[in-house]
């Protein structure tokens, strides 16, 4: 199986939004709805403080639980990698999966059906980053194959403490966040 | 990723040829994946701020889809911004102005009427040229934003006037120039001369790079981040800057001055300076140390609130990582009304660090030598923006805009019309509401030429709407910077409803008033197209690839011992300035302590946010999504005194009795008890700005009272105080 992955470095992200613009003109995502998100966690007491900022999306599960929620196989994965699809045709606006996601990462379309982060799979295909890690102006954002050992995220995963986001569901999320 | 590592991907699926998935293709009522359709991709510049990067505009099947930046463009690295990459919503805004609209009385009541653009040019024209008759063409002024105003000005200056100004002058950066130019003969420019990428230790005072996006100033200073470079950011809130910072000082208001004569003080006092750097290059290094002999870390702290071990560590990483330390000349510096002061001991420091000119300090910029399209030589203007500040401010270099605006109305008005481009001056010069008011009554002739219905066209006699800048030429980007580079922004549209570019604008008034001569072409593409022939290039070859990069003339730092001449007066880095000494000013920099504030009331502080540009994006459609609205940051030992609920709406009421439009609570640990911060830009005031209207609080609202700086004119701005009205919400 193919596994890709996001890698977002903390230290580096500055949660100026720029990758939920950039997801929203790239995917043309409706107006009000965004499929990607930035959180800011303020720990301390002035003026001992600490700032994080993450941008957060869909996890691309290798065990989703909204792919195994999915009464119709709407939800899927793309081929043989852990990018989670919706087949809009396939997909009778149930919300099994939004209650399934334990991210919120999912949101309904004005047309009635599901819509959710890609990892821009129609830009993977032609050999390019998400539009998000593509645009971001502080480097923060990096995507490839974690079944690659070589590969940019693979080696920032074994030189960097990281974390992602609600392990224990065991989900196996795939967006990991340097510290 | 990188395209090695997607050709492995290839091959574990099974090769693109069978991609893409069935399941995806052919359903009508579904999108499609994006770009898989017709693509059209057209080079532009940016034009949702000033840092102007260079990108691409794509379309698909004739419909606006993105815009991305040029990975050949230096000050974007092929990454735009937020606010960039929002840029298409400047386009699609429902809201822009659609037609020329004149002022007419309709039973008893002042409206616009919209007109046709001839109705509307020949008006102005046939206005500007009795104007010109009764009171003589300088009684035109100017005020204008953005690379768009060169039409305008060519226009102007044809006419016969001198008097000029825009806000990035007295309201912004102009104080930060005429600091560094005293002390190196040179100023920041508009592209900051910063060499962050390769900076080791990066000192911040008051400016929160990362909140204001200018683009390759965050992508470099999050690259020093990276790489381990030591942050030191002063500010009274804990910015996004300070967030990433190995030291936040949280000075008390308006005591910067203060901390920087105390890190001077350490520096010489413990010889932490570069002894050979300031030997060979600088003059004044004694009267300096004899100048911030008293002003030790024990007595700054009394003043800042640093404690005096923290600044002599702090002074003590900034010498052991120099001359590859920056102390960055921040950008909107206009606060407390001895900004050019600040600035100069800014400029100090960096002279005692050895920066100037050296790799982590500031490069040496170059641009292209590109030549002016020929035009006739303009009249001599009668009088200049100079005249209007009446012998103040002697180290100006442009106009000081509230100084124009005060000399409007009244009986002995120095200017009867206005010609205002791109600049919501309502919005973006303080303390001066009453004064348009009255001169929007008085002056004979109120012309505004902008993309949206600003809260200025409503004060206008006439309104031109101009297309937005992906609808038109302009002129080309030519930045000093590491390497010289021009950039192009070709139309990626049709101007849309009646909106007309600027060029176009500007010339057809020319011709209007027999200036035609300065216009002597009929598009703005044929002076585009000369200007780059005589640089190797074309419009066509521009067409294409959007920007072309030209190789350097000279080093872009200074050589080790090199012998080298500074362009100030004696030729060296002027510690000491007798040019402000023989003008009556401090020689070197002179601390004052700041106002206190009035018992219950809170220094008010403002800034930038990433997602926009002042207050001009703040109805952007797709920025509007993601920051509709600001709040007010109150600290929560403050909020307690208040009983502020974090997210409830109060009012702000400043000192002089100013309330402000209702705004959200944000309690946070961010900032000081004794200071509150809003983000610039929001509480517009304009109907038409369905949006925006009405939402949250703005800033230039509460500032009534500004310091001016005598030695350049700049407005300090934060020396106004605020209350809560908590029951009026």
């Amino acid at each position: 199986m193919v596994r890709f992955a996001m890698v977002i470095d903390t230290r580096l992200c500055i949660g100026c939004g720029d990758c939920v613009i950039a997801c929203k003109t790239e995917n043309k995502v409706p107006e009000g709805l965004n499929r990607d998100w930035v959180v800011e966690i303020t720990q301390g007491r002035y003026p001992h403080l600490g700032t994080e900022f993450r941008s957060e999306r869909c996890n691309h599960c290798t065990h989703a639980t909204c792919v195994e929620a999915c009464p119709t196989g709407a939800s899927h994965y793309w081929r043989d990698t852990n990018i989670v699809l919706v087949t809009p045709e396939r997909c009778t606006g149930c919300k099994a999966c939004i209650a399934a996601c334990p991210y919120n990462a999912r949101l309904i379309r004005p047309e009635g059906y599901i819509d959710k982060c890609t990892f821009c799979v129609h830009r993977v295909k032609q050999g390019l980053d998400p539009a998000c890690v593509a645009t971001c102006p502080t480097h923060c954002m990096h995507f490839g194959r974690l079944d690659d050992p070589n590969s940019t995220v693979s080696r920032l995963l074994a030189s960097r403490d990281a974390f992602r986001l609600l392990p224990e569901t065991g989900n196996e999320p795939q967006i990991y966040y340097l510290r | 990723m990188k395209r090695r590592e997607f050709l492995k991907i290839s091959s574990a699926l099974g090769g693109a040829a069978v991609l893409p998935s069935a399941l995806l293709s052919g359903c009508a009522p579904f999108p499609p994946p994006p770009g898989s359709g017709k693509v059209t991709v057209t080079p532009t510049v940016c034009e949702i701020c000033f840092w102007k990067c260079a990108g691409f505009v794509h379309r698909e099947d004739g419909e606006a889809w993105k815009v991305v930046g040029n990975p050949e463009d230096l000050h974007s690295h092929g990454r735009l911004c937020t606010r960039g990459t929002g840029g298409l919503g400047a386009f699609l805004d429902p809201d822009r102005l659609k037609h020329p609209l004149l002022r007419v009385k309709h039973n008893g009541r002042q409206t616009f009427r919209e007109v046709s653009w001839n109705e509307a040019l020949d008006y102005t024209a046939d206005r500007l040229k009795r104007i010109a008759a009764e009171h003589g063409p300088d009684s035109l002024a100017v005020f204008s934003q953005s690379v768009g105003a060169q039409h305008f000005r060519t226009l102007a200056k044809a006419y016969g006037t001198g008097s000029f100004a825009a806000p990035d002058y007295a309201q912004c950066r102009a104080a930060r120039e005429v600091g560094f130019f005293l002390t190196y003969g040179e100023t920041i420019g508009g592209q900051e001369r910063t060499d962050m990428a390769n900076s080791r230790c990066i000192v911040l005072i008051g400016t929160h790079i990362g909140e204001n996006l200018h683009n390759d100033q965050v992508q470099t200073f999050t690259e020093a981040v990276g790489k381990g470079a030591t942050i030191i950011t002063v500010d009274p809130r804990f910015s996004v800057a300070a967030s990433k910072s190995k030291y936040w000082l949280a000075i008390r208001p308006g005591t910067d001055l203060a901390l920087l004569l105390a890190w001077t003080h350490v520096l010489i006092t413990e010889g932490l300076y570069d002894k050979d750097y300031v030997a060979r290059y600088t003059l004044g290094l004694d009267e300096l140390a004899k100048h911030v002999a008293a002003h030790t870390p024990e007595w700054a702290y009394l003043e800042t609130g640093i404690e005096p071990e923290t600044i002599r560590r702090t002074a003590r990483e900034m010498a052991a990582h120099a001359p590859a330390t920056l102390v960055h000349p921040g950008r909107h510096v206009a606060w407390y009304g001895d900004d050019t002061q600040r600035v100069r001991a800014v400029a100090i420091l960096n002279a005692l660090l050895g920066s100037w000119g050296r790799k982590g300090g500031f490069y040496i910029p170059e641009q292209v030598k590109l030549p002016e399209y020929p035009l006739p030589a303009f009249p001599e203007p009668k009088t200049t923006w100079r005249d209007a500040h009446g012998g103040k401010y002697p180290f100006a270099y442009g106009g000081v805009t509230n100084e124009l605006i005060a000399q409007s109305s009244g009986p002995n008005a120095r200017y009867k019309a206005w010609l205002v481009y791109e600049a919501n001056l309502p919005v973006s010069v303080p303390a001066v509401a009453d004064q348009i008011r009255r001169a929007a009554a008085e002056l004979e002739l109120f012309v505004v030429v902008d993309t949206m219905p600003m809260e200025v066209t409503g004060y206008a006699d006439v309104v031109l709407p101009e297309c937005t800048y992906l609808e038109r030429h302009d002129p080309l980007r030519n930045e000093p910077r590491q390497r010289p580079s021009l950039a192009v922004r070709v139309p990626a549209f049709e101007p849309q409803y009646e909106s007309r570019p600027g060029w176009w604008i500007a010339r057809e008034l020319g011709v209007r008033l027999g200036l035609e001569k300065y216009f002597p072409w009929k598009k703005y593409r044929e002076v585009l197209d000369w200007q780059l022939r005589q640089v190797g290039s074309s419009l066509a070859e521009m067409e294409r690839i959007g920007l072309k990069t030209f190789p350097r003339r000279n080093p872009e730092y200074i050589g080790a011992g090199e012998d080298y001449a500074f362009p100030t007066p004696s030729g060296k880095i002027e510690l000491y300035s007798r040019q402000l000494a023989e003008q009556g000013f401090d020689p070197m920099p002179r601390y004052t302590p700041p106002e206190v504030a009035p018992a219950g009331f809170y220094r008010l502080i403002y800034g930038r946010m990433p997602a926009h540009t002042f207050s001009r994006t703040t109805n952007n459609p797709l920025l509007f999504q993601i920051m509709p609205e600001n709040s007010v940051w109150v600290n929560p030992l403050t909020a307690n005194d208040w009983k502020l609920q974090n997210g409830a709406y109060i009012r702000l009421k400043n000192q002089d009795g100013v309330l402000s439009n209702r705004v959200r609570v944000r309690v946070t640990e961010r900032i000081r008890p004794d200071a509150v911060y809003l983000a610039h830009g929001f509480g517009h005031r304009d109907r038409r700005l369905r949006l925006a209207n009405g939402v949250g609080a703005s800033d230039t609202q509460l500032i009534t009272q500004v310091k001016m700086d005598p030695i350049m004119g700049a407005t300090g701005m934060r020396s106004n105080f605020v209350t809560f009205v908590v029951q009026e919400a």
